[in-house]
This record gives structure tokens, C-alpha cells and sequence, in this order.
């Protein structure tokens, strides 16, 4: 039996932290996970078969991409999982399913490669899904204004924009605290406006 | 892809199994509505370790308590979609109960998103 509501199980939900190759993912999951992340991997099959940018992966069988995950629980009625997603363009057919049931996400950004998180915010703009730009403060990457980094990004003046360091629990959970708090002024203001 | 873990084979299969092998060939659930983080739960408190496949009994033993598929996937070093599998045969068996969450994304549950602030802002 699957049900969407059964009174005696905790609900799960997700939150999905992305961001270019080595801008910090797992690092941030590992700083506010209670267990240490796990890493699982899904195989390319036939999801993945029709997706153009698969061209040049010979095996397509053998191919996996790995997500890296990590869980809070929140009390006994919910579970909160953060989720790497994977930073290859190539595995954006997984991208639906992982942002089935995502309440919003974190986008990571290296100012020394800023352009790296384009993907992920286009991603989300397209589906709707709500995020923040956490802006990863790598030692020797030089510091923007908020407002500069705003413009280079193109996202809108309502997207909050948090400097971090990924590596400090009471920094990551800052993050989550106004990613999910802007989730909730989303939904309250959409809720006014029925 | 490959399960490295020795109590998933005997000796004579050697320390290789083709992930599809363990799901008799099947590469979708049968449930389609499975999720990464469907939570999954065993039914009963004791588990059939006589009749249920290894694999099966696995997944029963680890989720005494409700653990994700894809907390599953990584502990049992399996693909998620082999996961999915299985834990779709054990729900047809009735030995588990799942839990999707939420199907509709854009109108979360006001007091679930409630409880998440609260949960990160304990952290």
C-alpha cells in the first residue's frame, strides 16, 4: 500500500542544494546532516535515452550519476533531506524527479565562476520551484557587493542572497532558515492573492 | 551499479552482481509512483527470513524504522531504480507500507513547511 497520507508515518520532504562542480554541495549537506552524507547513484537507462546531450556517452547502461544526500529529522512527523544535485548538464532528465516533492532549493555560487550556477537558476525559474543564492565564501575568491552579484546573475529582486561559508553548521543552517522562511512568505503572499 | 556487499551473494557468484540481476531482469517498478524519498517501513515486527530472498530481507531489516528509498539505495549500495524494485514486490507482499511525499509541490502543506522552520532554526 502507497498512501499520500497515512497517520502513522512521518512525511519527508526535500530541499536541493545546487550550484556548479565544486561549489560546495556536499559540504554544505555535511555541515547540517545528522548522519554523515550518503552518496547513492541512479543508472542512466532508458529515462535517459532521447536526451540530446547524452550523444558521446558510450555505455549508456553502465552510466551512473551519483547524488550525494543527507537527512535532519525534524520531529517525529517529518523528515527533511537535502539532496546534491548533480552538477553535469548531462543529467538533467533527473533533475525532474529530484525536484519532485522539493520544497526549494539552495543555488550555490563560487564568485570565482559565477556562471557556473546559470543552469541550476534557470532550472528552477523554469519549474517554479523557490530558491535562494547562497554565495559560497571561498578563501582567496575576491568579494562582491550583493547587488553585484545580483546583477551578474540576473535573478529576480525578490530572490534572497546570502553570503555563506558552506563549511559552518551555523552558516548552512542560516541559509536554510531564509530559504525556507521565503518559501513560507511565498506561499503565505499567494495564498492573499487567491 | 555493482553491490559490492558480500552478504548480497554467495561465494560461488563471486563479489559481482549485474544490478538487474537482483530484480530478475525487471527495470521499472511495477509501483510508478515511488519516489526517492517515499519513506518505507516494515509491516510486521518480525521478518520472514525463510521464504523472502535475501535481497528482500535486506531491505526489511534496515527499515524497522522509516528510512527513504534512496537511503536504501546508498546503504545497500544499490542503484535507487533496483530499489524501487524490490521495495515495489515487498509492497504488492505486504510486507512494508510507504509513504509518498507530498504529490503537489506548489501548494506545500502550510504547517509541514511550518514544522521544517522550526526544525532548521533548531538546528
Amino acid at each position: 500500500m502507497v498512501s499520500d497520507d497515512s497517520e502513522a508515518m512521518p512525511s519527508a520532504v526535500k530541499i536541493l542544494i545546487a550550484g556548479g562542480f565544486g561549489a560546495g554541495k556536499t559540504t554544505m549537506v555535511a555541515a547540517v546532516s545528522e548522519i554523515a552524507p550518503l552518496s547513492t547513484e541512479e543508472l542512466l537507462t532508458e529515462a535517459g535515452i532521447g536526451v540530446d546531450d547524452l550523444a558521446g556517452i558510450e555505455n549508456k547502461l553502465t552510466t551512473t550519476v551519483a547524488l550525494d544526500f543527507g537527512r535532519i529529522t525534524l520531529n517525529d512527523r517529518a523528515i527533511l533531506y537535502l539532496f546534491g544535485t548533480p552538477g553535469q548538464g548531462r543529467f538533467w532528465f533527473m533533475w525532474d524527479e529530484l525536484a519532485f516533492g522539493a520544497i526549494g532549493a539552495v543555488v550555490l555560487a563560487d564568485t570565482r565562476r559565477l556562471e557556473t550556477c546559470f543552469p541550476s537558476i534557470d532550472f528552477f525559474e523554469k519549474r517554479d520551484v523557490p530558491f535562494v543564492i547562497a554565495v559560497n565564501c571561498f578563501e582567496g575568491a575576491a568579494r562582491y557587493e550583493m547587488a553585484e552579484v545580483r546583477e551578474a546573475l540576473d535573478v529576480g529582486e525578490d530572490v534572497p542572497i546570502a553570503l555563506c561559508d558552506a563549511r559552518d553548521r551555523e552558516s548552512a543552517k542560516e541559509v536554510l532558515v531564509t530559504l525556507v522562511e521565503y518559501v513560507l512568505s511565498k506561499q503565505t503572499l499567494a495564498r492573499a492573492t487567491m | 551499479m555493482i553491490a559490492s556487499r558480500d552478504n548480497w551473494v554467495d561465494d560461488e557468484a563471486g563479489p559481482l552482481v549485474r544490478p538487474y540481476a537482483m530484480t530478475r531482469g525487471r527495470t521499472r517498478p511495477a509501483n510508478r509512483d515511488l519516489n526517492m524519498i517515499t519513506l518505507v517501513v516494515a509491516a510486521k515486527d518480525d521478518v520472514d527470513t525463510v521464504t523472502l530472498d535475501a535481497d528482500y530481507v535486506a531491505i526489511l531489516e534496515l527499515c524497522r524504522h522509516p528510512l527513504s528509498i534512496a537511503e536504501l539505495a546508498a546503504r545497500l549500495d544499490v542503484p535507487i531504480v533496483v530499489v524501487k524494485v524490490l521495495v515495489s514486490d515487498l509492497i504488492e507482499l505486504r510486507e512494508v507500507i510507504a509513504r509518498n511525499p507530498s504529490r503537489d509541490v506548489r501548494v506545500p502543506d502550510m504547517k509541514l513547511l511550518q514544522a521544517v522552520l522550526d526544525g532548521v532554526r533548531r538546528l
